[in-house]
């Protein structure tokens, strides 16, 4: 267990050490120069270089590198060279209007999927749990930029029930940011809950099989508490699985969702700041979102050893 | 099996889970085959054929409704809807084409590798597979699309290097069963090298199962493909695209919701097509699948 442990946490360092590398190059051999799209097109030689010196890309690679890195690690993205800001402030800023995209839409995937699978595997030769499973292959189909845009139609043109994009921080106007929170949530959540529903129903299908849920049943349990009691935890090991690989498709789904609902998200900074030519702010939210992506799949596989005591002795 | 939405992977339930979470497996195939076939047909007619040219701009006809001369109407240009559509679905099979195309020829050969030489080299690359993994594809688009600039040959290429871990992943897990088998230790005892046994044997034995993930693969090619025309990161005008339509439907959404329903449509039934053939091939190729029901 100890050595599993250990093995993940080293393969996660040089995982997250390799992809920084990657995102820095990537975006370093961005065309046009930083120095130039600071100074605009009248710069003179001498400014155009001493601004280059301030910023030091006069520096190899390797030293750009390592100083972007030092600073990333505690925290410094440093100063956008478009704006003059420092990256940081604002990319955490950012960070924390996807998240609640991104909490917002799982919660609206899990309400659909753990009752919808289960009542689905319940019922799985009858024609509601096939209609069910016919309706969550449907809705795997549809984007989430499409379900957007049709939720908008409906809700915010038709009803006038809801706006149809911004975004109200929460201790500014609650009800105004919930009600903006429930279209972009319900966007990016129909469409996980969809795939959800059809990992959820067949988890639960196979614990249904099992030998001590008919145990349980002997015992005198009726067959929801046999489900509840014994169930639904053994059901939860695949599920939760796929549930942090969602969580990282949500985040990555949060950038056109917000283009959608014209949310003040990473997403929305990260087209902007490619489109501004931004370079500081476009590597910090990239590196973020693969940091992501990494950790949460890190803590996957633990979570899956930690609830599968199947695993945890072989390890 | 993994599948992908929106970018990051997803595993597919495998065994028992699978044969169920597939259901009707017939059904699957023929429905698939038919939403697939339509797409391919559509974009093979429009080489020869659409009812407009789809990038006529007529301020005569703007934003018509659907009729006998418009089937589903023009847009705020003027531009016939379903001469547009008819075009785009070329752009989209030609991007899940070559995404898929890259990400087989780059994904299976590196599965391969990583199933006959288990050491530090099948390691290296499994691990190199998983940090591909940590850059889902519409990020990956969006950066190539920064430094290369934004047109459909760059988002074809980053859904496809996005893609190469989900071929990767599955060869070398058929790999490793068919280097298992008896006939590949016999041919290893008539001393056949290891690059022969890889494309005799190997490859041949694992095509059905590489073919189920294309198609799973395009599906979610098409979606990409979608968002990142959406998000002005594809396909650039006027070349018509689903994605594009889409995006630009968004403003006239209280006049004209037909304009965003089409090209939705379009794209959700492409997209529903390719996963159902995807899982009734699956049912035809996948020997790991118990037949239950």
């Amino acid at each position: 267990m100890l050595y599993q442990f250990a093995r993940r946490l080293l393969i996660l360092l040089v995982s997250l050490a390799v992809a920084s590398v990657a995102v820095f190059l990537f975006l370093a051999v961005l065309p046009g120069d930083p120095a130039q799209v600071a100074l605009g097109v009248n710069a003179t030689p001498e400014l155009l270089a001493n601004t280059r010196h301030e910023f030091g890309l006069d520096q190899p690679l390797v030293v750009r590198y390592l100083r972007w890195i030092g600073g990333v690690c505690v925290g410094d993205f440093g100063r956008s060279y478009v704006t003059g800001d420092a990256v940081a402030p604002q990319v955490f800023d950012r960070l924390g209007v996807t998240l609640w995209l991104v909490g917002a839409g799982m919660l609206v995937a899990l309400l659909i999927a753990v009752p919808a699978g289960t009542f689905a595997a319940t019922r799985h030769r009858r024609p509601s749990g096939m209609l069910i499973s016919g309706a969550s292959q449907l809705g795997v189909a549809v984007p989430a930029f499409l379900a957007g845009v049709l939720l908008v139609r409906v809700f915010a043109v038709q009803l006038r029930l809801l706006p149809s994009g911004g975004w109200t921080p929460p201790n500014q106007d609650p009800v105004e940011f919930l009600r903006g929170l429930i279209l972009p949530a319900l966007s990016l959540g129909l469409v996980q809950g969809a795939v959800l529903t059809r990992y959820v129903r067949s988890a639960v299908l196979d614990v249904l099989r099992e030998d001590y849920l008919r145990t349980a049943r002997a015992k005198g349990l009726t067959p929801f508490r046999a489900l509840a009691r014994h169930g639904l935890r053994n059901a939860a090991v695949p599920v939760v699985t796929v549930l942090g690989l969602q969580l990282a498709t949500l985040l990555v789904g949060a950038v056109v969702v917000e283009r959608v609902f014209v949310v003040p998200g990473l997403g929305s900074l990260l087209l902007d700041s490619v489109g501004n030519r931004d370079l500081l702010t476009a590597q910090a939210v990239v590196l973020l979102l693969v940091v992501a992506v990494l950790l949460v799949n890190f803590v996957v596989d633990l979570l899956y050893t930690a609830l599968n005591p199947r695993l945890r002795q072989g390890a | 099996m993994t599948e992908s939405l929106g970018g990051a992977q997803v595993p597919h339930p495998t065994g028992r889970a699978a044969t169920r979470v597939r259901g009707g497996r017939g059904l699957s195939l023929a429905v698939g085959a038919v939403l697939v076939g339509a797409v391919l047909l559509t974009a093979l007619v429009s080489f020869a054929w659409t009812p407009h040219d789809p990038l006529l701009v007529d301020a005569a006809v703007r934003l018509r409704g659907p009729g006998a001369q418009y089937w589903f109407g023009t847009d705020k240009f003027g531009r016939d809807l379903a001469s547009q559509l008819m075009v785009g679905a070329r752009t989209t099979l030609f991007v899940g084409f070559v995404a898929v195309g890259v990400a087989a020829v780059l994904g299976t050969p590196l599965g391969v590798l990583a199933a006959m030489s288990r050491g530090w080299v099948g390691e290296l690359v499994m691990r190199a597979n998983d940090l591909v993994l940590a850059f889902p594809a519409l990020l990956l688009a969006i950066m190539f699309g920064a430094v290369f600039g934004s047109s459909t040959g760059t988002a074809m290429i980053a859904i496809g290097i996005a893609t190469v871990p989900a071929f990767a992943r599955i060869a070398r897990g058929a790999a490793l069963s068919v280097l298992g088998s008896e006939y590949v230790l016999a041919a290893r005892a008539a001393g056949r090298g290891r690059v022969a046994i890889a494309v005799r044997h190997v490859l041949p034995n694992i095509a059905g199962l590489l073919i189920v993930q294309a198609s799973v693969s395009f599906a979610i090619a098409v979606l990409a493909e979608a968002a990142l025309s959406f998000l002005g990161f594809g396909t650039r005008p006027p070349t018509p695209s689903w994605g594009r339509m889409l995006q630009e439907s968004q403003e006239l959404l209280a006049v004209a919701p037909r304009l965003a329903l089409v090209p939705g449509l379009a794209i959700a039934l492409a997209v529903l097509g390719f996963n159902l053939l995807g899982d009734g091939l699956r049912d035809r190729f996948d020997p790991r699948l118990e037949r239950r029901r």
